[in-house]
């Protein structure tokens, strides 16, 4: 809890600052606009945290998110799958992409980083071949509402993607940090052989995993789709794996696995797209954006360490001074 | 023999986390003596040993080379002053071949700052020196290729050819076959014969009555006694590792348990593990009988238990309880049918170091505290607090990392784990491995008591003391092979030895 406290405190302190040397950020415009960026960043990332806490990766999400846009496109406006058919379609088709990412990686004994690599060369490649590199959009077709509702609408003045993200985030958490299933998951990521010999089924947890990620990335790349309006199979999408990566590792997600939280995750991607704002708003050239970034990951991943490294320490402490007291009592 | 001695350790301290380890331990071995250091497992060999060659810092004494006061902060500085450790876990690079492990950092070079490795010379001078040992190899064959004897040997010629004036050997014969353990002897007398020291740390009394000038003994982190070559004998020395009889360290009385019904029990058919597919291997445990495992490491008693448990594939498995046959494939089966096991590597698979205390008690029967598959923390902790206080788990809080915890107390963790549920069958691998003395005699108390409730107990021992002590009947294995089951009447060390070294049958 302590971790996503001081990711937290950051966050706030990040945004009273940019507050003050641009009062626009506090623009209820900007202000929705990053709840909306929120919002569609987060769900995805969350779900590529829960894969990290595994101590896998899972590289190929951005990919996948440009496959499904252009299929979602078609499968709407050339196909005449219905918006209730497409959506669906579109979630089973990343869940059984991830499926076969994560038996390629139980079974198979493959590791992570090459599987999604694959995946993210792969469903790229596919997307531009299926559209023959043309970009696919939604125009001004009908019937499809609901879906622009999710990405651009509000609820209330909140943007509906930050609305679904606090949903899933609830979720999630419940799952994470409160279910048997989460526990099994955190001992997985940590020691799998452990786990193993706790009769945890293992293997069965982290295929399960990556599917909820595949869930979860087909959400958010549903969001992105309608958001843009246009998908380009070539760039839609792109380096959006390294975000979540960002804000899982931000949000105190270990990639050895077995560490992290789902309020951790969502401050980091809240903490990324705040920075993203503020190269805009402080009028910092938008060419240091990604060195920016790179910095505030580097300093609090650092700071973290430190502080694990201090709790533990006490706790060595603590146990010291029970055996010196019971050495004095015997 | 010189005046001085070579080695002097005075005063030696170090403090763990929760233990002292070594408390003002003193060690002294002239020019060519060789020095038995012998002690339990946790008696504070190991860390002593560590300490002398650079690999831990100690946290007090003096160490004396020749007389001269010298400091030791790493495995370099012990080796410039000719001390080189050979530890029972081979530090050989088996990637390489014999001549590259033998001057690894040493290599003869040629061109300048290239540094290039002189390939005619190293090869031709690991030859002489491998020759020299009676190894017969090619110093360009690779490590992977030669036996666990063979690779020993190497690491005996590096540390010759370092110029070691003092060699540690840590268990040196823990994995060698009994012409093996011979040969290795004869050269402990060749190095002697050179001047060359030697402390030989071993459990196989019989190698320090033949080879030791002397016996230094160790006992929870301190000295407790010393006996000259002509007083080393089994018996002495056995007396004063353990501190006392062992007839009170092994309370609960085996024997006079034993099996309650004809009939119930456990018994594993016909079991051939990966490892050595041609041997079957079949045994039954009754109600409330304690079985010993022995046999020399690498006999397959670990694969076996493994392969029960299912955590390990298994050619044939087939287990029965209560004469019913069981199918187990992986760990759930067995846990479902009360089939535990406590495996011999407890900070790798026994326990989640970085989980803490009550999370690594309830793992695997998390069901039993939630509902709807969430969990109750209240009962979560209610449960760990109860399985701590049921076995007296030493820690300030059940949210203390496993990692923090002392050997015995970590043990303790993955066995509470266990009794969470109604245990049958526990398997124990090396259950005191690495444990003080006071928390061994709490495990072994508690094996005692599991049994006499009724359960079915396995104990996988390569500690002669233990398995004797603990043990209703003793199966003993070589090799893959069981080559015997002793029953009570026939205990013995020898009787134990010569079934573990494959001599007999």
């Amino acid at each position: 809890m302590k971790k996503e406290l001081g990711i937290f405190v950051l966050l706030i302190v990040l945004c009273v600052i940019v507050s003050l040397v641009n009062p626009n950020f506090l623009l209820p415009i900007n202000l929705q606009n990053l709840a909306r960026q929120i919002g569609a960043f987060g769900i995805f990332s969350i779900g590529l945290g829960l894969v990290i806490i595994t101590g896998g990766i899972e590289l190929s999400v951005g990919s996948m998110m440009g496959l499904l846009g252009v299929l979602l496109s078609m499968m709407l406006t050339q196909w005449n799958f219905g918006v209730v058919l497409g959506l669906l379609a579109c979630i089973a088709l990343a869940m059984l992409l991830d499926l076969g990412h994560g038996l390629l990686i139980t079974r198979l004994n493959m590791q992570p980083f090459i599987v999604t690599l694959c995946g993210l060369l792969f469903y790229r490649g596919i997307a531009r071949f299926v559209t023959n590199d043309e970009t696919k959009g939604f125009g001004t077709a009908t019937g499809l509402d609901f879906l622009r509702y999710l990405a651009n609408g509000n609820l209330l003045g909140i943007p509906m993607p930050f609305v679904l993200l606090i949903i899933i985030s609830a979720i999630t958490w419940v799952v994470l940090h409160r279910s048997v299933y989460g526990r099994y998951l955190f001992a997985t990521g940590r020691n799998p052989e452990a786990a193993r010999y706790a009769g945890i089924n293992t293997k069965g947890i982290v295929t399960l995993t990556y599917v909820i990620c595949g869930a979860l990335t087909a959400i958010s790349g549903i969001i992105f789709a309608f958001y843009t309006n246009s998908v380009s199979p070539a760039n839609h999408g792109n380096a959006y794996e390294l975000y979540g990566i960002a804000a899982a590792v931000l949000g105190g997600c270990s990639l050895r696995g077995g560490e992290g939280s789902v309020i951790g995750i969502v401050i980091g991607t809240a903490l990324l797209q705040v920075l993203r704002n503020l190269v805009n708003l402080l009028e910092i050239p938008s060419s240091l954006d990604f060195a920016v970034m790179g910095a505030v990951i580097l300093v609090g991943v650092i700071a973290d360490q430190i502080f694990t490294e201090r709790r533990n320490r006490r706790q060595i402490a603590l146990m010291r001074e029970m055996s010196a007291r019971e050495a004095q009592s015997s | 023999m010189n005046n001085t001695p070579l080695l002097e350790m005075e005063g030696i301290s170090k403090r763990f986390p929760g233990v002292v380890a070594l408390d003002q331990v003193n060690l002294t071995v002239g020019e060519g003596e060789v020095v038995a250091l012998i002690g339990e497992n946790g008696a504070g060999k190991s860390t002593l040993m560590n300490i002398v060659g650079g690999a831990i810092a100690r946290d007090g004494g003096t160490i004396k080379i020749n007389g001269e006061p010298v400091q030791i902060n790493s495995p370099r500085d012990a080796a410039a002053h000719g001390i080189e450790f050979i530890h029972q876990e081979l530090s050989v690079l088996d990637n390489l071949d014999v001549a590259a492990n033998i001057f690894l950092r040493r290599e003869p070079t040629f061109g300048g700052f290239l540094k290039l490795i002189d390939r005619g010379r190293i090869y031709k001078e690991a030859d002489v020196l491998v020759r020299k040992l009676g190894l017969d190899v090619s110093s360009r064959t690779p490590l992977s290729r030669l036996s666990i004897a063979q690779q020993q040997l190497v690491e005996i010629v590096r540390a010759l050819s370092a110029g070691a004036r003092a060699i540690i050997m840590d268990e040196p014969t823990s994995s060698l076959t009994l012409t093996e353990t011979r040969r290795l002897l004869d050269i402990v007398h060749d190095l002697k014969s050179q001047n060359v020291s030697i402390i030989y740390i071993s459990h196989r009394l019989h190698e320090v009555e033949e080879i030791a000038d002397r016996a230094v003994v160790l006992r929870d982190g301190r000295n407790a006694g010393e006996l000259q070559r002509s007083e080393i004998n089994h018996e002495r020395m056995v007396r004063m590792m353990v501190g006392r009889d062992l007839k009170d360290f092994f309370t609960g009385a085996p024997g006079e348990v034993s099996a309650k019904e004809a009939g119930a029990g456990f018994e594993v058919r016909r079991l051939r593990t990966l490892r050595y597919p041609k041997h079957n291997v079949s045994f039954s445990v009754a109600q409330g009988e304690v079985l010993g495992f022995a046999g020399l490491v690498g006999a397959g008693r670990s694969e076996l238990a493994r392969a029960i448990f299912g955590v390990e594939e298994a050619h044939e498995t087939e287990v029965a309880l209560d004469g019913k046959t069981l199918r187990i494939v992986k760990p759930q089966d067995a846990i479902s049918h009360g089939i535990y096991l406590i495996p011999e590597d407890r900070r790798q698979s026994g326990l989640i170091v970085d989980f803490n205390v009550r999370e690594n008690i309830t793992l695997p029967n998390l069901d039993a505290y939630s509902s709807a598959k969430l969990i109750n923390f209240g009962k979560e902790t209610r449960a760990a607090a109860d399985a701590c206080k049921a076995i007296n788990i030493k820690t300030p809080t059940t949210e203390m990392r496993a990692a923090n915890l002392s050997g015995g107390n970590q043990q303790k963790v993955v066995l509470a784990r266990w009794l969470t549920f109604a245990p049958r069958v526990l398997i124990f691998d090396e259950p005191t491995r690495g444990i003080d003395v006071g928390a061994k005699a709490e495990i072994y108390q508690l094996i005692r008591k599991l049994a006499a409730n009724g359960v079915s107990v396995i104990v996988i021992s390569s500690e002669m003391e233990e398995v004797l002590g603990i043990s209703d009947r003793i199966a003993v294995m070589h090799e893959g092979r069981l080559t015997g089951i002793l029953q009570r009447s026939q205990f013995s060390e020898e009787a134990v030895m010569r079934l573990a070294t494959g001599t007999e049958g």
